[in-house]
Formats: structure tokens, C-alpha cells, sequence
């Protein structure tokens, strides 16, 4: 069984990112793996281990972004692919998924495609789908358990409603949240073997296709104004008198 | 200018935030409102009553269950014939897998969990936060039809006109799903954090009561969830009385006190009730992003310096577990419930 997971390289959540001349800056914040494409990563090993599979992580970014393909490797994936190339600077999620499915069509007989749910980037949360929709391929989004079974895979979907769980026969698209289970830690072992590994990098013209054209692009980048508030700290004696006073300022703001 | 304003429902519950698309859409000019499911027909009748122009319901046995390939090619056929200028979505699960998909085959672009839209001329320039909330941009989709989905409570809900009569038009399915709902986990319940009026959240804090003693047998991690689970009861106890929902920081789903559906933050579900009181939430940043815009929000947590306290109106430096009982003791007389 052939499991990819998606990653993508994002600075780290504690960089204090700014926008700076119109562009991103995060200062020399190191950049990560997405922590959601940790869990997608986690999902994929838990699979290999259940079905006997290969985990093969890829990733579309600039060369350094494979450290994060590193970092999947440590975690015990078998093989990574950058791909890489001065044409997709400009790349919106639909373009990406493009590139993704042509990767993946490369890559070949591939029965899983994992993704996280989102990064912290960008943060839309579409790739997945789209990708699926490019592969025509069906889409489990937000899996929180994943089985195997007789050529299908069986998900329980974390939604506003509940817990659904659907079936698809595979190969199938997945996305991933947490309840899938805490990503492992890279081991000794690991972190050893990645650092040797040598990760292929494929372009456009490798992967036959032509840089998307962006149809989503950004005009404006604005750092959000500080909204610290004034706050009224509620004292007294007793938690009893505590509460006394805290519930009549929340009944005088009118919003029970 | 003509807005497709698809109305997301689950078993014919609607989003409420498919409302809040429907007036932002009247803003704009004709608000057509999309229907899809099998036996939708008052979910089509309130989309009238909300003030859609016109309705267009496709109402067959394959659109039962939501299943992303059959709706995004029934929503996709109907683009195509009908030539929107954007087509408006509450932000779901649902939704931004529909809008994706049908992105791809009408060859557009989608704008995701949008906090201001603005219409220049016949483009639309959206207002959306990025990295984790630290940053906004503004962007624009050169494709046609603009697709977009809006933040919950970020807009303001249409009246509901009850019994008003409009026209609402049958249209087909197209697609074939690619997957079926085998059911849903009883496990369970539903958590609609996105429309609650009242959230009152738990956070690692909820675990830290020393007082507790927990049945005998349990591993250190065991114990941690166990006294977890009765701060919950304290929260959920004090959201019940309110007739709000239960919310949870990232710490106490990693924790495994409480389960993914209830995190509140920039990567749980965003949230804007008009109160939301946060009980052992320290507030850490992708938090404070998914809740800063509550109308009022009370804070209590034991350390006075938990940046929770910047962003509250009101704050207690105090024990959770001593103040929630009591706050839900005194409001329960004042309430007179």
C-alpha cells in the first residue's frame, strides 16, 4: 500500500509574523513543517503500519522546505519529493493542487493521499478537496480515525454535528485532525537516516505541466490594530461574592 | 449583479450564517439561494422568508447525505448555465469543501472565511485574516464567478418575514458521489460553536484540582483527564444554565479532556458569541484570535500576568473551580431559573 502525505513548510506559530513592505516577515523565526501536516504525516505511518504500506511525504516549496520533507522522514517516512521551481512563487490553493495531482500522478499507484486540515499560513483549508477534484478521486475531509478494509477505507469525519463516518472505495484523498492521534517525535534512528537521505527535487518540466496562473491574489497585507481592552478585574472576599458582583455586570451588559 | 447564496443545512438544519450570506448578498443586488438535499422544502420556504429573490432547489434522492462531488457538480452545472457574478457561503466543513471543488471546475478561486466583503464595481475585494490571525489581508479573485464563504456573526442576519410567498424553481442533480455516509457515532453530540450566542470554554486549568482524588487505579494521565472531566462538568454545567454552548482551548483537546469538535481558535472554529467566559484559559495567541471578537468576555484564571486578561472585559485572578460553582449558583437566582 502507497501512502502520500502532503506537507508544507510554514514559519513557526511562535514567529511574530508582520507584514513588512507589503510582504510577510517573520523575522529568523525558523520555518516548520505545518504542525497540522504532522498529524497528516502521523496518519500515513499509523497506515503503513496497519497495511504493510510505504509512506512517501511530499511537499511544493523552495529548496529549504526540504527540512520539513526531513522532518517526515525522521518521523519515518521512506521517501521524499520536493517539488521545487522559480515558477510557483505566486501559487493560489487551486494552482497548488494542480501541481499536487500532477506530483502524485508521477509518483504513481498511490491508494492514499494525505493531507492535513489546514496550514497556519494561509489557512484556507482547500487544497485537499481541490486536489481530490483534480484527481477525480474521493474526498474524506477531516478524518479523525482511518481504516483500511478489502480495497476501502473507512473514516469517522469530525464535524459541527458529530462524528460521521463514511466509506470510499480506494484510492481516495484524505484530510486529517488532531483525534487522529499526536504526531510521533522524530527518533535517533530517524533524525540519522534523514540527514543522509537524498531528497529528489522535480520542476514543472519533470512533472509536465506549466505554472498555474493565480486566480486568487492578494492587494493588501495589514497587520491587525492591537485590540487590548480595559479590562475591570472583579475582586471580593469569598468566591461567593465574587460571583455576586460578576453576575450583575454580565446581567447589565444585556447579552444573557 | 446576480449572488448564488448556498444555503447549508444538516438534515435540514440551517447554518445560521447562510442567512448572513443571504443579506450580504441583497446588499449586492438579486440574492439567489441554492437548496440542495432530498425533502428540503422548508428549508427553502424560510430561504423566501429571509429575503431571497428567488429560490432554486435541487431536491433528489442522490443529494440525501452532503457528499462534496455530488454537490459540487450540481452547484457547478448551475453556475455554468446561469452566470453569477459570486456565489456567497456560510464557512463549514461542508462548505469549504463544496466551494473547492466547484472552484475547480468553473476554473475560479475561493476567498475563505471572509470578515468583510466589498463589491468595486463588478470585483470584490475580501477582508480575511492569515497567519493565524497575526496578519489581515485583503484579496481579490480574477475569476468568474467570485467565490467566497463568510465567518459566522461577521455579518448581520435579514429579518425573517414568516409566510411571505416567493418563487422557488426546481432544478436537477448532476454527479456521482464517491463515497457513502455509513452513519453517524453516537458518541457524540453536535457542538455548534459557530452560532452560539453563549460560549463558556475550559482550558489545561480545568484539570488542575489538587482537592480532587481520583478512583483508584489510575496512571498519571488517566487521573489528569478524570479531574478534567469534572472541571468540564463545572463548565458545561454553568453553559447549560445559559443556554450556551461548551468550548475548549487547544491544551485541553491535546490534553484529551474533551473532544476536537469543542476547540475554540484560529484552528479549532472561530467564534463570536455576545458572551464568552473562559475558565482556565491562559490565551495563548491562536486562541485569543478565535474568540476576540465576543461582544463582552469574562476571564478566570489563577495567574494574574495569562494574557487571557488583555483581551477580557471583565477578569477574576481566582480558583475556576470555587468561582464557576458559584457564578452558576448566583445567576441561576438571579435568573430566576
Amino acid at each position: 500500500m502507497k501512502i502520500i502525505a502532503c506537507i508544507k513548510q510554514v514559519p513557526d506559530s511562535e514567529a511574530k509574523v508582520k507584514a513588512e513592505g507589503g510582504q510577510v516577515s517573520w523575522g529568523d523565526a525558523p520555518l516548520v513543517i505545518n504542525p497540522f501536516d504532522e498529524y497528516a504525516v502521523e496518519g500515513a505511518l499509523q497506515q503503513k503500519e496497519a497495511n504493510n504500506g510505504t509512506v512517501i511525504a511530499l511537499c511544493i516549496g523552495p529548496e529549504s522546505a526540504k527540512e520539513a520533507l526531513k522532518h517526515a522522514l525522521a518521523m519515518g517516512a521512506d521517501e521524499a519529493i520536493l517539488v521545487s521551481d522559480p515558477a510557483l512563487n505566486n501559487l493560489d490553493t487551486a494552482g497548488a493542487a494542480k501541481v499536487l495531482a500532477a506530483a502524485i500522478k508521477k509518483v504513481g499507484d498511490a491508494d492514499m493521499v494525505i493531507f492535513g486540515r489546514q496550514t497556519l499560513d494561509n489557512g484556507a483549508g482547500l487544497t485537499p478537496a481541490q486536489t481530490a477534484r483534480v484527481l477525480g478521486l474521493p474526498m474524506l475531509g477531516l478524518a479523525g480515525s482511518i481504516k483500511v478494509e478489502g480495497g476501502a477505507v473507512t473514516v469517522e469525519r469530525v464535524l459541527e454535528e458529530g462524528r460521521q463516518i463514511m466509506k470510499a472505495n480506494l484510492p481516495a484523498v484524505l484530510s486529517v485532525v488532531q483525534s487522529i492521534g499526536e504526531p510521533r517525535y522524530p527518533s535517533f534512528m530517524g533524525i540519522r537516516k534523514a540527514s543522509k537521505a537524498t531528497i529528489p527535487v522535480w520542476s514543472l518540466s519533470d512533472l509536465g505541466v506549466s505554472a498555474p496562473a493565480a486566480v486568487v491574489t492578494r492587494s493588501e497585507l495589514m497587520t491587525p490594530p492591537s485590540d487590548e481592552r480595559a479590562i475591570e478585574m472583579i475582586t471580593g472576599e469569598s468566591p461567593a461574592e465574587i460571583a455576586e458582583k460578576l453576575a450583575d455586570k454580565i446581567i447589565a451588559e444585556k447579552v444573557l | 449583479m446576480k449572488t448564488f447564496v448556498y444555503i447549508d443545512h444538516f438534515k435540514g438544519e440551517v447554518q445560521p450564517a447562510s442567512w448572513e450570506a443571504l443579506g450580504l448578498a441583497k446588499t449586492f443586488g438579486t440574492a439567489v439561494a441554492l437548496v440542495f438535499g432530498a425533502g428540503v422544502d422548508e428549508v427553502a420556504k424560510a430561504a423566501v422568508e429571509y429575503g431571497a429573490d428567488e429560490v432554486l432547489v435541487a431536491d433528489d434522492a442522490s443529494l440525501t447525505d452532503y457528499r462534496a462531488e455530488t454537490y459540487a457538480s450540481t452547484l457547478s452545472a448551475l453556475a455554468s448555465s446561469q452566470s453569477p457574478d459570486l456565489i456567497l457561503f456560510p464557512t463549514t466543513a461542508r462548505t469549504r469543501e463544496l466551494a473547492a471543488m466547484s472552484a475547480i471546475d468553473l476554473n475560479t478561486g475561493v476567498l475563505t472565511d471572509l470578515t468583510d466583503l466589498e463589491a468595486n464595481g463588478d470585483s470584490f475585494a475580501a477582508t480575511r485574516p492569515i497567519y493565524e490571525g497575526k496578519l489581515t489581508e485583503k484579496t481579490v479573485c480574477s475569476g468568474k464567478p467570485v467565490m467566497a464563504t463568510i465567518r459566522g456573526r461577521a455579518f448581520p442576519k435579514p429579518n425573517r418575514e414568516e409566510g411571505k410567498s416567493g418563487t422557488i424553481t426546481k432544478v436537477v442533480a448532476a454527479g456521482t458521489a464517491l463515497s457513502t455516509v455509513e452513519g453517524y457515532s453516537a458518541s457524540e453530540s453536535a457542538v455548534n460553536l459557530g452560532d452560539a450566542g453563549i460560549i463558556v470554554s475550559g482550558g489545561r486549568g480545568v484539570s488542575n484540582n489538587p482537592s480532587l482524588t481520583p478512583p483508584a487505579g489510575m496512571d498519571e494521565k488517566q487521573a489528569e483527564v478524570w479531574r478534567a472531566q469534572q472541571g468540564f462538568a463545572l463548565v458545561t454545567e454553568l453553559a447549560q444554565l445559559l443556554g450556551g454552548a461548551v468550548g475548549a482551548s487547544r491544551a485541553a483537546v491535546d490534553g484529551g479532556y474533551i473532544t476536537y469538535a469543542h476547540q475554540v481558535g484560529q484552528t479549532g472554529k472561530v467564534v463570536a458569541p455576545d458572551l464568552y467566559i473562559a475558565c482556565g484559559i491562559s490565551g495563548a495567541i491562536q486562541h485569543l484570535v478565535g474568540m476576540r471578537n465576543a461582544k463582552v468576555i469574562v476571564a478566570i484564571n489563577k495567574d494574574a500576568d495569562a494574557p487571557i486578561f488583555k483581551q477580557a472585559r471583565y477578569g477574576v485572578v481566582g480558583d475556576l473551580f470555587a468561582i464557576v460553582p458559584a457564578l452558576t449558583q448566583t445567576l441561576k437566582k438571579k435568573l430566576g431559573k
